[in-house]
């Protein structure tokens, strides 16, 4: 019996079409860098003694189970594997795990080139990660571009598509470089108020990726 | 080692069988009219005395004033290589495929065409493969801004 086969070359075509318009489409709306999560930076006066207690508690839970999500996209993740291995040993800060999936990670680490292609991946398994999430813009290119700043394909800084809460520079930076924004980015948990998490989940849901507190 | 054969000798044989196909040759490489590549890439793949069975790579580059495509070739039983270049002009940028001679053509021809805009007549499934649908313009072609 003659059986008439599927044509997958005019589904692909679909998928490529679907694809590009959704590329163009995010570069149109990635023209300006999100603002960095400093929100809780500055926190007002503590309410009461029993809500810095659980604060202190919290912050002192995530500090030290920071999971980081390795997106290894480029150059800069040979720099992130000796971090983590027994030399740098990132495990002393709690971290040891490289999570494979952005569901059980709290960290995401752009080690690399970020191009548009990959932005709508990346940018999914940011949304993916469970809050409260943190994000480590990791060397130059992951910063602003780097090198690549005004090519046709790269993203010019992560900061245009997901908000970044701290940058290490250099091209690439050393593990120790990189183990120094770790310790900044446990500083920064800890001036963190369980407090304003609900008013940030508030804000996100008006204004995606605009949370400052008023 | 693969030893690099003389452009001009093999542009003679090239000639000998096929009058009219090369345009220009000196020490490195042979240009070849882009009507004939067809048939002088199959002469040299099928000759015995050549047996280029192995394509290395196809580039594209961006002279100005027109655009050339690039093909290194080797012979592994021989152990001998040889520089074939084709010339297009930019405004109708149109090359023959060699990928009915060699396979791994294919990917390399996508890629030219998506970066440098030259199109490979007779290429199985030319489309896109680094950049997005709806991008614009070539992005190697040097008055790419």
């Amino acid at each position: 019996m003659e059986v008439e086969k599927p044509r997958f070359d005019l589904f692909l075509e679909e998928m490529d079409q679907a694809e590009g318009k959704e590329i163009e489409e995010l570069i149109a709306r990635s023209q300006h860098p999100l603002p960095d999560q400093v929100e809780w930076l500055e926190p007002g006066p503590r309410p009461n003694l029993l809500v810095t207690t659980i604060d202190k508690v919290f912050n002192w839970g995530r500090h030290y189970s920071t999971w980081p999500f390795g997106s290894g996209l480029a150059c800069c993740a040979m720099e992130m594997v000796p971090t983590a291995a027994s030399r740098f040993d990132q495990a002393r800060f709690g971290m040891e795990i490289f999570r494979a999936s952005p569901r059980q990670a709290d960290l995401l680490i752009v080690a690399g080139t970020l191009t548009w292609k990959m932005a709508r991946a990346l940018k999914l398994l940011y949304d993916q990660m469970a809050e409260p999430k943190w994000v480590v813009a990791m060397g130059a290119c992951a910063i602003s571009g780097g090198t690549f700043a005004h090519s046709y394909s790269v993203v010019p800084g992560v900061n245009r598509v997901i908000p970044v809460d701290v940058y290490v520079p250099g091209c690439p930076p050393r593990p120790e470089a990189l183990l120094y924004g770790f310790m900044q980015l446990h500083q920064k948990i800890e001036r963190r108020s369980v407090r304003d998490e609900f008013i940030l989940a508030d804000l996100r849901k008006i204004v995606p990726g605009r949370s400052k507190r008023n | 080692m693969t030893k690099a054969l003389v452009g001009q000798s093999i542009a003679e044989q090239i000639a000998k069988h096929i009058p009219q196909a090369v345009v220009e040759a000196n020490d490195a490489w042979v240009v070849i009219k882009p009507d004939l590549l067809l048939q002088v890439v199959q002469f040299l793949k099928a000759t015995p005395g050549f047996d280029f069975n192995y394509l290395n790579c196809v580039t594209g580059v961006d002279y100005l004033d027109y655009l050339e495509v690039v093909y290194h070739l080797t012979s592994l039983e021989r152990t001998h290589s040889l520089v074939l270049k084709v010339r297009c002009s930019r405004e109708k940028p149109e090359v023959p495929s060699v990928v009915s001679v060699w396979c791994g053509a294919d990917l390399q021809e996508r890629e030219i065409f998506d970066l440098l805009g030259i199109t490979f007549v007779g290429h199985p499934n030319l489309k896109r493969i680094f950049m997005w649908e709806g991008f614009k313009g070539y992005p190697l072609r040097r008055d790419y801004l």
